[in-house]
């Protein structure tokens, strides 16, 4: 790739997430413990980020299931705070990801003699999913498009662009980093896309952040020749 | 949408499906496969769809399965469970071929379960799809049918606090509606009109809606109790409408207990009505002010879709399906007893901007989230991973 123009075209894709139970559940805090030693990965997965293409009608509350889950059926503010303000873009795996799960309810544990045995209001069911990609047929040609191409991306398309790109991407970026990064003179829009954290936004606003990226950074561009 | 569920079939053309159930008419599943097999039908796919036919023994058996997997301590006995097994051998049967030869088969609820084991030649994938509520099972009858269900290639249940450990993939699919049926499409107001002077309803009279068979699970004793208490507050009529089901013998009984309790009040409705009157529910529903589903166990309640979808706030008994459906203060409200009840019914008659609102929120959360193009595309998906096996990541390429 050379002179800013892109050898092959950014195929905009979609997709959809489809549960699939594994059939454990727990009813106290020392059970979501044990169970979450040795949980599928993809469980620890679907509990942080599929929430983004559930429905909603409030911004979130809770970034995970296990925060909201402390807090609706254990009724635990304490482990309920600590556990919202995990990032999952802080962990390079999974594993990394359910090992700090794993710390803060110990250590929650430990301050509390009675908390792990708390029976909960509500089980806390293991789910994980299964992403169905699709195709849209249609694609961005050049950079420059990239704002009026995200435009038109669906919700489904977003998380799969640049959130499902994350397990993907040699790099555990977005499709977007991906795709500009060979190409000369676009290292600032790679950089300032590396500074979105999608974890704590609804896809709606993630989309129109990075909507506002493309058409604010082109227009400048186009302004300095 | 329309794209994505031909990019689905497309791989699957010429597959052999089949869904086995046990009633043609009445009841939820009826209605989804009404919608769902023409559907399949019109992507290329060669669907079938049979039922299972038995004498009346065999439903109460199969009744009282249903009632016990939802919970109620029911006993079943060994005599009971051989006219159970001896109409699924019959029907195995006659069903052989079709059976033997099918890529894929669903099988709905408790009823037809043992053909997989009396089909031992089967060449295809077989999925066990559950409609009801198997959260709190009462446990022999659990232990029983898990017998029946484990081999299955994968199941499905409508949401995961149904499903219970088994051995293969469980697929969490929400059921869905169909707009484009006579049940769900608009209707002219003349027609709704006509449906209110055929019941005798007084059109500026609010109306409270209950559209659900006469069962006891859908606690039409506790919607009379709680229309009664809020009948002190605000002025209304209650409708509660609903059938029988081929496959469900104790209706009868539970609608006498109804219109007992509702005897000699002129403002309480009881319309008993044939499985087929999908356009008077749907012009009752579009009547409706409010709709109620107080349900103390519900698998999923596709009443309760069915009124989102037409704009209609639900108050919703806080079990099952209908936790997922009515999202509290958003799209109706969840209650726990006639009191709870109540109180909504008083509200939302009292806020008419509030009804409104979460009137226009609840169409719009049925059309993002429960109609009939979803559900295929799960259902697509997942006959799409069984054939490639393919359980984390499923690509398509066009």
């Amino acid at each position: 790739m050379h002179n800013g123009k892109a050898d092959e075209a950014f195929y905009i894709k979609d997709c959809a997430l489809v549960s699939i139970s594994t059939g454990q559940k727990v009813y106290s805090l020392a059970e979501l413990l044990e169970h979450l030693k040795d949980i599928h990965a993809g469980s620890i997965y679907h509990h942080f980020w599929s929430r983004l293409l559930r429905p909603s009608f409030d911004h979130p509350e809770f970034h995970n299931d296990f925060a909201a889950w402390a807090y609706h059926a254990i009724h635990d503010q304490i482990l309920a705070e600590r556990l919202n303000l995990v990032d999952p873009l802080d962990f390079d795996t999974l594993e990394g990801l359910r090992q700090e799960i794993i710390e803060i309810i110990e250590e929650r544990m430990d301050e509390s003699e009675y908390l792990p045995w708390t029976k909960a209001e509500a089980p806390f069911y293991f789910v994980r999913s299964q992403i169905v990609v699709l195709d849209t047929e249609r694609s961005i040609q050049h950079p420059w498009e990239l704002g009026k191409g995200v435009k038109t991306m669906s919700p489904g398309s977003i998380f799969y662009h640049f959130i499902d790109a994350r397990r993907r991407t040699p790099d555990k970026t977005d499709d977007f980093q991906c795709w500009l990064k060979p190409l000369k003179g676009y290292e600032s829009l790679v950089i300032a896309l590396s500074h979105i954290d999608p974890y704590f936004n609804t896809l709606t606003e993630l989309k129109e952040e990075l909507v506002l990226l493309f058409e604010e950074y082109f227009k400048t561009r186009v302004k300095n020749g | 949408m329309v794209d994505q569920l031909q990019q689905l079939a497309k791989p699957l053309k010429g597959a052999h499906i089949v869904h086995i159930n046990s009633t043609r008419y009445g009841g939820g599943v009826a209605e989804i496969l009404h919608s769902l097999v023409p559907l399949k039908k019109a992507l290329g796919l060669n669907v079938t769809w049979e039922v299972i036919s038995g004498e009346e023994p065999f439903f109460h058996v199969t009744k009282s399965m249903h009632n016990a997997l939802q919970g109620f301590p029911i006993a079943i006995s060994q005599e009971k469970l051989k006219i159970y097994e001896e109409t699924n051998a019959k029907e195995a049967e006659r069903l052989q071929p079709l059976l033997e030869e099918a890529d894929f088969v669903f099988i709905h609820d408790p009823q037809p379960a043992p053909l997989l084991h009396l089909t031992p030649n089967r060449k295809g994938k077989w999925i066990w799809r559950c409609h009801i509520d198997l959260s709190r099972p009462f446990r022999p009858v659990w232990r029983y049918l898990r017998n029946l269900v484990v081999e299955y290639d994968a199941s499905i249940f409508s949401m995961p606090d149904f499903s219970q450990p088994l051995p293969h993939l469980q697929y969490i699919i929400p059921p869905s509606i169909d707009p484009l049926t006579e049940k769900n499409r608009e209707l002219p107001p003349k027609d709704i009109e006509e449906v209110l002077n055929r019941f005798g309803l007084d059109p500026p009279l609010p109306i409270i809606l209950q559209v659900s068979r006469f069962d006891r699970f859908q606690d039409p004793l506790g919607v009379i109790r709680a229309a009664r208490l809020a009948k002190k507050f605000v002025p209304f009529q209650l409708v509660l409408a609903g059938g029988g089901a081929a496959d469900d013998p104790e209706g009868e009984a539970v609608l006498k207990e109804v219109q007992a309790a509702a005897a000699g009040d002129p403002h309480i409705h009881i319309l008993y009505l044939p499985p087929d009157a999908h356009k008077t529910i749907n012009a009752l529903q579009r009547a409706a002010d409010v709709v109620i589903q107080k349900s103390l166990k519900e698998g999923f309640g596709l009443t309760v879709t069915e009124a989102l979808w037409k704009g209609k706030p639900v108050i919703g008994g806080a079990v099952g399906g209908i936790k997922i459906q009515v999202v509290d203060h958003h799209t109706g409200f969840l209650v726990h007893t006639p009191e709870g009840a109540a109180l909504r019914i008083r509200y939302l008659l009292f806020y008419k901007d509030k009804r409104e609102e979460m009137g226009r929120k609840a169409h719009l959360f049925a059309k993002e989230n429960f109609l009939i193009t979803r559900h295929l595309r799960d259902y697509l998906s997942l006959l799409l991973a069984l054939k490639l096996e393919a359980h984390e990541r499923l690509a398509l390429e066009t």
